[in-house]
């Protein structure tokens, strides 16, 4: 079993929901996508080669100051659970983690974290240098994956192409190989049914939404990922503040279809907060479904101050403590165990009850 | 009939396109088609970047690439073929080898070939490339207009937008 006590705050500081608008952001993410200079991309290389990656890197790693006292997990030597546990709380995509098609992890797959940022090798690229912030805070997550890009580029040789900017193993990251995505909480217009006309709107302007756990997941919850769709032809700050200048503008749609819920339907809404909450507090079985959709119904009744006794932080945790990997690994049983929905409601239960004793 | 493009083989395919309002019928083999991109009917695109995929090359205006597509990048061995199917490179090199179909690919997936973001090499104190001014880009576009070359107008069109 993989010590996670060995990350500060356990690797997962951006749920404590301390970070701009966090009441509607859960959490913003920046990833660069880099390839060593002169070596072949991940698809063709060999386990040697992938070996030699993963030391070259960390090598440079460890002499940098971002990353100096990373923890690294090699995925290609952990169990499906602990691999699962580090995809839940986002430190590694579900490809690295070996999570998706046939469920087999690639040699050499690895990932230094050290606070907020870190870096994943021999996932699609080479290097994936992410970065995790707290709410909505694109510059200030940038700008800490800019400066270990600069320190890993000072030391490693990168793949660079006059005409097309850093190179990518897949086309659509060439350029500035930068995916910064928000983590937005959006009840209000899934409730007002403007969240097609919403999410068509962003299609146009070049953005692109995902579900909770990135690339080919599914929306949970009315969590939606909502990150820029090209990464070449326009400056890294420029990408950032079209994202920003949207997610803004959701933001405001938002809002403005909670203030319509509350004008026109307060009493049904007031039903239905109070009715997660209700469930959540006592149901003595929950799948996960079930348990993110409830979790979204309390925190919009937190968001619109209908719920006083609980905070988003307590929300933010469950929804990561109550994903298949954690709790099995706090019950210490197995993520396949059938009994899970009846531990996860007792987990949630738990939480909720110190929560209102605390406050209370 | 024979290829257009080999002069060896059977010509299997017949591509009937439109550029700049003149119709015409080019005659490929089976080889020559799915190296220049265009698929038989019967090929699936089997990546999500397979509509793109399977669009690259189709009327490219000059034959002769960096490497001729089809041939294999020279430091990987990765073919267009191999790319095709996968949706990945096979190497940094690869972005030389399949320069031109890749620009054409680079301008449906991002509206752009250039990038004008952060600049590795400059990276270590030396002076960051001057960023283009607008009006010069006006100027290089209304040269390209002038001078009829389109590919680059609308490169240069969808810098301007980025820029305003």
């Amino acid at each position: 079993m993989i010590d996670l006590s060995l990350l500060t705050d356990g690797g997962v500081g951006w749920l404590d929901a301390s970070g701009p608008s966090s009441h509607l952001v859960l959490s913003t993410r920046i990833r660069l996508a880099r390839n060593l200079a002169g070596r072949v991309f991940q698809g063709r290389n060999s386990e040697t080669e992938r070996e030699d990656i993963l030391t070259t890197v960390e090598r440079a790693a460890r002499e940098s100051v971002l990353l100096r006292h990373a923890t690294k997990f090699r995925l290609d030597r952990l169990d499906r659970t602990d691999r699962q546990l580090l995809h839940e709380r986002h430190l590694v995509s579900k490809e690295l983690a070996g999570l998706d098609g046939d469920g087999r992890v690639r040699s050499g797959a690895s990932v230094l974290v050290q606070d907020r940022i870190g870096v994943m090798l021999n996932e699609e690229d080479h290097l994936r240098i992410q970065g995790m912030h707290s709410g909505f805070a694109l510059e200030a997550a940038y700008a800490e994956v800019d400066r270990l890009d600069s320190e890993l580029g000072q030391r490693l040789a990168f793949a660079f192409h006059p005409e097309f900017g850093y190179l990518t193993s897949c086309p659509t990251n060439v350029g500035t190989g930068l995916r910064a995505s928000v983590l937005i909480h959006l009840p209000g217009l899934v409730l007002t049914k403007e969240i097609s006309k919403v999410l068509q709107g962003l299609a146009q302007v070049g953005l692109t939404f995902r579900g909770l756990y990135g690339e080919g997941s599914e929306v949970v919850g009315n969590f939606f990922q909502l990150s820029n769709q090209t990464t070449l032809g326009s400056a890294e700050h420029e990408l950032l503040d079209h994202l920003g200048k949207m997610v803004r503008q959701v933001m405001d749609y938002e809002e403005q279809a909670r203030q319509v819920l509350l004008r026109d339907a307060p009493a049904i809404i007031e039903d239905k907060v109070w009715r997660a909450y209700g469930l959540l507090r006592y149901a003595r079985s929950l799948s996960f479904e079930e348990a993110m959709n409830l979790l979204s119904g309390v925190r919009l009744g937190v968001g619109v101050g209908l719920i006083p006794d609980v905070g988003m932080y307590t929300l933010n945790k469950l929804l990561v403590y109550t994903q298949p990997a954690h709790l099995a690994v706090a019950e210490g049983v197995e993520p396949t165990e059938s009994d899970l929905p009846i531990r996860r409601a007792r987990f949630v239960r738990k939480v909720l009850e110190s929560e209102v004793g605390r406050r209370g | 009939m024979s290829c257009d493009q080999c002069h060896e083989r059977e010509a299997v395919i017949h591509l009937t396109q439109i550029v700049n309002e003149q119709v015409t019928t080019v005659h490929l083999c089976e080889r020559c088609a799915a190296e220049k991109g265009v698929e038989s009917p019967g090929s699936v695109a089997k990546t999500p970047l397979g509509s793109f995929l399977a669009a690259m090359g189709k009327g490219l205006p000059d034959p002769e690439p960096v490497a001729r597509a089809g041939e294999s990048c020279p430091r990987c061995g990765a073919s267009l073929q191999d790319f095709r199917e996968s949706g990945r490179l096979g190497c940094p090199e690869c972005y030389r080898a399949f320069e031109v179909p890749l620009r054409d690919l680079l301008r449906r997936l991002h509206g752009s070939t250039h990038h004008v973001g952060e600049r590795y090499a400059e990276r270590d104190g030396s002076a960051p490339e001057a960023r283009q001014t607008t009006a010069e880009l006006r100027e290089q576009l209304r040269l390209a207009v002038e001078t009829e070359n389109f590919e680059l107008a609308a490169e240069l069109r969808d810098r301007l937008r980025v820029l305003e």
